[in-house]
């Protein structure tokens, strides 16, 4: 029931900034969607709502979002350097990577930060056994505890403390 | 001066979107040229909403544009998940001078 309550909260708000505006009839209907919306898949947002209740939680999100933003420009640098370098200095390979992570959540965000940050993109995860295959732009180490360390050794601890 | 500033965004975003276009190109494999369309073009066109935003303000159109921005960065890695996942189930495989597969050999 609460995991629903915060849904239709989460997507009231996000109407309202969309529309932006307060005139009775966008804030009717976007109550009904909101609704519509937390009984569709309200019970899928979160298991376990008092974790919503946890102010460090939201601390760490946003000294993640810096680290995330930083890395992902060096990234975005990084690719188009290798890009437009004529030599093109690639050494691409699917390399292996254990994490400590369980919690969905927990997970798609590393994926998705592993994506978007310097060479690398999540091929698949294993989840029962903790395993990402990534697939590297230029490898380093084919060895999965020095790969661990370079690729999620940065993330994987502020995101432990954020979904866990 | 504002104006300046969020056309100088618009600018960063478009150059990076050319990248990405060109690595689209050059790139050898269906990988290398996920990395291309997924970290170029996603942080371009984030530069380019980016820009909006600065040149509009807080404004019904500007809003729009980082709520953009913000899906943009939700959406785009699942893709790339979703398509380099289904390109090596059904068998495409990586470039000949790739340094290892380790996804192949645990399959």
């Amino acid at each position: 029931m609460k995991s629903r309550a915060l849904s239709f909260l989460l997507a009231f708000v996000f109407w309202v900034a969309l529309t932006w505006s307060l005139d009775w009839q966008y804030l009717l209907t976007g109550v009904i969607i909101s609704l519509f919306i937390a009984w569709a898949v309200g019970d899928i947002l979160t298991r376990n709502p008092w974790k919503f209740k946890q102010h460090a939680r939201y601390i760490w999100a946003v000294y993640y979002i810096w680290v995330f933003i930083w890395e992902m420009v060096k990234g975005n640098i990084d690719g188009a350097y290798r890009i437009l370098h004529p030599g093109l200095p690639i050494k691409p390979g699917i390399v292996k990577v254990k994490t400590n992570l369980r919690s969905d959540s927990a997970l798609t965000y590393l994926a998705n930060t592993i994506t978007l940050t310097p060479g690398t993109f999540t091929v698949d995860v294993d989840s029962e056994n903790g395993y990402l295959y990534v697939h590297w732009m230029n490898v380093e180490t084919e060895d999965i505890d020095k790969a661990t360390e370079i690729i999620i050794g940065k993330y994987e601890k502020i995101l432990g403390k954020i979904f866990e | 001066m504002i104006d300046l500033i969020g056309y100088i965004f618009i600018g960063i975003g478009i150059t990076f979107d050319f990248i990405g276009c060109l690595g689209l190109v050059r790139l050898p494999d269906l990988y290398n040229r996920l990395h291309a369309s997924i970290k170029c073009v996603t942080f371009g066109t984030c530069g380019i909403m980016l820009g909006v935003f600065v040149i509009h303000g807080f404004t019904d159109v500007g809003i729009k544009a980082i709520f953009c921005a913000l899906f943009l960065l939700l959406t785009a890695p699942v893709s790339a998940h979703a398509i380099s996942r289904a390109a090596h189930l059904s068998g495409v495989k990586p470039w000949e001078k790739s340094v290892c597969d380790h996804y192949e050999k645990d399959k």
